[in-house]
């Protein structure tokens, strides 16, 4: 997408809306503090909406407020989108509360996609910590159904404990899938719990069992900042050229389109010029306390 | 260049309201020079001087009728065309949950600023690059409004728009611009509209010496200016002194209070926040100003990101000074020096910038 195409976007779907509608299909909890909601438009209110992977839209909830979530679908389907909610704060809490058939305001689709077309013709390594791999779910289905594309498609997902990983119930369909489409896919917790059967330690820590070829790989990461760090910082270390890596960043969001000015870090605005940066760009202003 | 004479001031003020034009201008309340709809030449604040300083602004009456040999107070032109609170839109719920969204309705009449200096034309061309674009009603003011400046005489004593290169004599964003001289104004137009309403009054071209006299005044405001700020080197001293000492010098006198952001012409940052009515089937989304200085403003995924008043006071003067010249291609601070006079300790962004530029690159040690 162009700058001009995303420079449109937030131009049409201002702070005071219009708001497409859209209606609550499924509830699927993820762990004990997040989970999905699956949604479709109210009719017609979906009419030329469509998205990418890596993007977010804003989801209103009536008399809470609206909520920046990065969108956790395939965007083959944008009338069928699914948004996965860590509830932590105040409009996420009352996510709690929604039910099938509850209807949600949406503005978006906003902000950088992953630069999938830049993977292109080497691997993919995407490397998700917790509910991080939400945010990065549409760049894999994206992937995986041009799996032709790309030579090695790796996936290291690492969370707390087994019960913080989302999409647990999709995993051995993932894992049959990946079989099929020969994906690669490593699991690991900081600290296991139960029959856990995958790997124990930080994510980087999967890195020399997956083989990482740096020369050809170009790295998606999405999590905890201080994961991030780590993971960008291995990545580079491996040989992967900086600008071949990139990281998905949280910052607090009330306009999605760089008006409101709360998602600034360093002089980007997360909202319009990420949330997906390069590792480059957005590496010296991680390491900024407090930035 | 046209003279008017002093009740030519007070027709432009009746003409641009019997124009439809809701007309705000300096007017003197509770000590101070605020910007309120104004009626006539009787609302201005004749024979006002301001004395300005790190937290220190009085009025003195001197009784010389002067109508313009002050500053600016702690309006600008902000608090018009971007309110510090504002009705977006409306959202009804009927009985089964489905929503249905109002637009807020759209004000009737266009403003007219009498009065603006400079530094708040410039700063408006500022926050154009902000909300232009992107805020409907915002454009819809702004394209509407009609804008009288007023060149600077006497600038304040925290005023250092010559540094920034916004003032004291207007230059641009004006539609009629005067100078208050000893027997009424000087007049140009800068648009159509300008033209338009010099051709609707009682005007005759300028002489000589008027249009000498302007050059003067703007060079003795010049002369006067009460600071001064070296910009060289922006962006870059600030981002490369982010872990400076002076971000905790400052941050233990600085109250995190807000009052600088609410009297900065240029501050955007605001909260869209929704209130429900009793009944429980109608919320209504209003934007309101916020502040980089309060802690739920980088409130994200349930932490704050900048707990301490140093990451929020060096996140004010380096979005001011340096971010906003990457983000927007043009410095965010227009020297008006209300940030200084306004604050209730004093703290002054030259005095803090001068501080960092003289230890540039010295970096907090860190206890542990």
């Amino acid at each position: 997408m162009s700058v001009t195409e995303l420079r449109d976007v937030r131009a049409t779907q201002p702070e005071s809306g219009p708001m497409r509608i859209a209606e609550i299909q499924r509830v699927v909890p993820e762990t004990s503090e997040s989970a999905t909601y699956w949604m479709t438009w109210r009719n017609g209110d979906g009419e030329g909406y469509a998205f990418q992977a890596g993007q977010f839209n804003m989801l209103y909830l009536f008399g809470v407020g609206e909520v920046a979530i990065s969108i956790s679908s395939d965007p083959m389907h944008p009338h069928r989108l699914g948004h996965t909610v860590r509830h932590v704060g105040r409009v996420t809490n009352a996510f709690r509360d929604l039910k099938p058939g509850a209807e949600i305001g949406i503005r978006g689709p906003f902000g950088k996609p992953w630069p999938l077309h830049e993977a292109e013709g080497g691997d993919l390594v995407v490397v998700a910590g917790g509910v991080g791999v939400c945010p990065v779910r549409p760049a894999i289905e994206s992937a995986m159904r041009r799996r032709d594309k790309y030579r090695r498609l790796i996936l290291l997902l690492g969370a707390r404990t087994p019960d913080l990983l989302p999409y647990k119930d999709q995993l051995d369909e993932w894992v049959s899938l990946m079989e099929r489409l020969g994906v690669e896919l490593h699991l690991t917790v900081d600290e296991a719990v139960g029959t856990w059967l995958y790997d124990v330690g930080v994510v980087t820590t999967l890195f020399p069992k997956a083989r990482i070829e740096p020369a050809r790989t170009t790295a998606f990461m999405c999590g905890p900042e201080i994961m991030m760090r780590f993971a960008g910082r291995g990545l580079v270390d491996l040989g992967v050229p900086a600008e071949r890596v990139w990281a998905s960043m949280e910052r607090h969001m009330q306009c999605g389109i760089g008006i409101c000015g709360h998602c600034q870090l360093g002089a980007t605005f997360v909202c319009k010029d990420g949330p997906v940066f390069r590792w480059d760009v957005i590496e010296p202003l991680m390491g900024v306390k407090e930035l | 260049m046209w003279h008017l004479a002093l009740d030519g001031l007070d027709r432009l003020i009746r003409l641009l309201a019997d124009q439809g034009y809701e007309v705000v201008g300096p007017t003197v309340r509770d000590g101070a020079i605020v910007l309120e709809d104004i009626e006539g030449v009787a609302d201005l604040p004749a024979g006002i001087r301001e004395a300005q300083g790190p937290a220190t602004y009085e009025l003195t009456q001197t009784g010389d009728g002067r109508l313009f040999d002050w500053a600016h107070g702690p309006d600008a032109g902000k608090r018009f065309l971007f309110p510090p609170r504002e009705p977006l839109t409306t959202i009804s719920r009927n009985g089964d949950g489905g929503m249905r969204q109002t637009p807020a309705p759209e004000e009737e009449r266009p403003l007219a600023f009498v009065g603006l200096r400079s530094c708040d034309l410039h700063a408006i061309e500022v926050q154009d690059r902000v909300f232009m674009e992107l805020d409907p009603a915002y454009r819809r003011r702004r394209e509407r409004a009609v804008f009288v400046g007023v060149n600077c005489a006497v600038p304040g004593g925290t005023c250092f728009c010559v540094s920034m290169g916004t003032g004291p004599r207007c230059t641009m964003g004006f539609d009629l611009a005067l100078t208050e001289i000893d027997d009424g104004f000087t007049v140009e137009a800068g648009s159509p509209k300008g033209e338009e309403l010099v051709a609707a009054l009682p005007t005759r071209g300028a002489t000589e010496a008027e249009v000498a006299a302007v050059d003067r005044i703007t060079a003795q405001a010049v002369e006067l200016m009460g600071r001064e700020l070296d910009t060289s080197d922006m962006p870059d001293l600030l981002y490369r002194n982010r872990t400076h000492p002076r971000w905790q010098d400052v941050a233990e006198r600085c109250l995190a209070c807000a009052n600088c952001t609410n009297v900065c012409p240029t501050c955007f940052c605001h909260d869209v926040v929704d209130s429900v009515s009793l009944s429980g089937d109608l919320a209504a989304r209003t934007r309101e100003w916020a502040s980089c200085f309060s802690a739920e403003y980088s409130w994200a995924a349930g932490e704050v990101v900048r707990g301490s008043r140093a990451s929020r006071y060096r996140q004010w003067l380096t979005h001011k000074f340096a971010s906003w010249i990457d983000q927007f291609g043009v410095s965010g601070c227009v020297g008006c020096g209300r940030c200084i006079t306004w604050c209730p300790v004093g703290i002054d962004v030259t005095e803090e910038v001068v501080a960092i530029r003289a230890t540039d690159g010295e970096v907090e040690v860190v206890a542990r």
